[in-house]
């Protein structure tokens, strides 16, 4: 049935942020329901990060640069640019803001605004840090960074690398160097093979995609690349960049030389815009995440507002595309349009295999809470503004900090201009350690508009 | 100063002249400000609070470690701006004087 209050009297204005797999699906959705939709990219060239682009000029083929993924990611490219001239799409433009409606753009030095009858929020995701003594010298870049620059810029972060952290990403991007040539100095995983073990039920719901994994590492082993699980990494070390990185595994310290390091613990959504656009939280216990509450389909708890991607839930990039199509019909049912229901159950069918798949990572490669809580008082935890971990633990006793964003106001930690992005995983954990709380008791860090830092020089559109 | 990224592949492409301090190098057409900075030094810029040199992190717009400055005075996100040719660019703030931005 659709919503009375959102059938507009003319043609819907539907506006999608991101172009990633999700954000492009359901701009294809919009389209085939005879839509004209606006898709906001902050990317230069659509495609979002997993499946992100090289600069025009680049000639390497789809099997160079995607791997596995060529074939998927030949689709999800062909799809977008199949709606060329049927969508208004705003490439390089930042989304920064979500008012009683009314989407805030930057673009091109102007700040314009897009009034919408629904918006979905496809904002995807980055890399989830925890801070590690030595994590700000140079040298030292996120797992997703080190991706970036191999497939978009054809460059190495270093000349002898050192992946650590845990997840799915932490294997592929190994064997993405490892493939290109590069010399990989050691693979570092914070989880050990136990909760491999223990987590195959859950994965062996998407057998191709546990092969994948398992192929990453056979070719990282016949490439004689060290590979440790259950490591406790304890230093970056270097003087005016990375030298090495000093671990403890199995009882015993190793410290293996090296000139880059790409680090990563899964990854966290870019919720931002659906907290400014005041939708309700949940507190997701099998991740220690807080994400927008939706519902099977992806709708938002504010009406006209829908989810979709890792930007709503991290379920990867197969999932995003399920959940962008999910969206958009959604929408289009609320926006009074005719959707088949087989079609709808077929995609929530989809989505739960995803979900099942999901919980086996998390468990699999679990998030080293006990790592972030264990965080040295010396430890810078935010790289934006150089405060330590200790800075952060007496506010949260000495100054009596409940929460994260009181916490923030006496400490700074997420006030500066990440806005919390790669600080706010561990700050939870330290404060809800410090003060003796549960996790999900010190909240989350809000949203605040705008979104990534604006121009001084930005001027309103139409405006002098 | 050393260089601290490697290029592997695309080695092919036009080359565009920019000012990195100063200097007058050639980067190559579609390089981010990043890359042509880091194939040649090892830094960006330092951290306004002391703690040493920073070179960027997520590479992907996120974490704001790779501002630099144009020698007109503005900021620039180096992991998301792409070179052109006579693009100028500082590792260190140009003097305070400059503030207002002129027009």
């Amino acid at each position: 049935m659709a919503d009375p209050r959102l059938v507009p009297s003319q043609a819907p204005r539907v506006v999608i942020v991101g172009a990633g797999p999700a954000g492009i699906r359901a701009a294809e959705t919009f389209v085939q329901a005879g839509l004209r939709p606006v898709v906001v990219d902050e990317g230069q060239v659509s495609g979002g990060q997993i499946y992100r682009r090289q600069p025009a000029m680049f000639r390497r083929s789809y099997a160079t640069l995607y791997g596995l993924e060529a074939d998927r990611a030949k689709a999800v490219h062909a799809s977008f640019d199949r709606l060329a001239g049927q969508i208004d799409y705003h490439p390089d433009t930042l989304a920064w803001n979500v008012r009683d409606g009314v989407l805030h753009i930057a673009e091109g030095g102007l700040a314009k605004t897009l009034p919408f009858d629904a918006l979905v929020l496809a904002t995807g995701a980055t890399d989830r840090l925890l801070p590690i003594k030595g994590w700000t010298l140079p040298g030292c870049y996120s797992l997703g960074a080190a991706q970036i620059a191999l497939k978009a810029q054809a460059c190495a972060i270093g000349r002898r690398v050192v992946f650590l952290g845990t997840g799915p990403l932490l294997y592929l991007v190994s064997y993405q160097y490892a493939k290109a040539g590069v010399d990989v100095a050691a693979v570092l995983d914070t989880s050990s093979a136990n909760g491999q073990m223990l987590a195959l039920g859950y994965m062996a719901s998407r057998p191709a995609v546990l092969a994948k994994g398992l192929y990453y590492r056979a070719l990282l082993m016949a490439r004689r690349v060290a590979v440790h699980g259950g490591v406790t990494p304890l230093q970056i070390e270097g003087g005016e960049g990375v030298a090495a990185v000093r671990f403890r595994v199995g009882g015993g310290e190793q410290s293996i030389a090296c000139d880059a390091v790409g680090m990563g613990f899964h990854l966290r959504s870019e919720t931002q815009l659906a907290d400014l656009a005041h939708c309700d939280f949940v507190f997701d216990a099998d991740l220690g995440q807080w994400r927008p509450q939706a519902d099977q389909d992806g709708r938002a708890s504010v009406a006209g507002i829908y989810l979709a991607g890792d930007g709503a839930r991290i379920l990867g990039a197969d999932a995003a595309e399920i959940s962008g199509r999910l969206a958009a019909l959604a929408a289009l049912k609320d926006l009074g349009r005719p959707v088949a229901e087989a079609e709808l159950a077929d995609l929530r069918r989809r989505q739960q295999t995803m979900g099942t798949f999901r919980r086996g990572l998390a468990k699999a490669f679990p998030w080293p809470a006990d790592l972030a809580k264990s965080v040295a008082d010396d430890v810078l935890i935010c790289r934006c503004e150089a405060i330590t971990a200790g800075e952060l633990r007496q506010a949260a006793t000495g100054k009596g900090a409940p929460e994260l964003n009181r916490a923030k106001a006496l400490t700074r930690v997420g006030m500066g201009r990440c806005q919390g992005r790669f600080c706010g995983s561990a700050a939870a954990e330290i404060l809800a350690d410090t003060r003796d709380e549960t996790l999900a008791a010190v909240g989350r860090l809000r949203g605040q508009a705008p979104v990534k830092p604006l121009s001084m020089a930005l001027m309103r559109e139409g405006g002098s | 100063m050393t260089a601290r990224f490697v290029r592997i592949a695309e080695e092919n492409r036009q080359a565009v002249e920019i000012e990195i301090d100063g200097v007058r190098c050639a980067a190559l057409e579609g390089d981010t400000v990043l890359v042509a900075v880091l194939t040649r030094a090892a830094s960006l810029r330092q951290s306004e609070f002391g703690d040493g040199p920073r070179a960027g992190f997520c590479l992907m717009g996120a974490c704001q470690d790779c501002w630099m400055w144009t020698s007109t005075g503005e900021r620039l996100r180096a992991c998301t701006t792409v070179v052109a040719a006579g693009m100028s660019v500082l590792t260190k703030p140009p003097p305070e004087a400059l503030w207002p931005i002129p027009a």
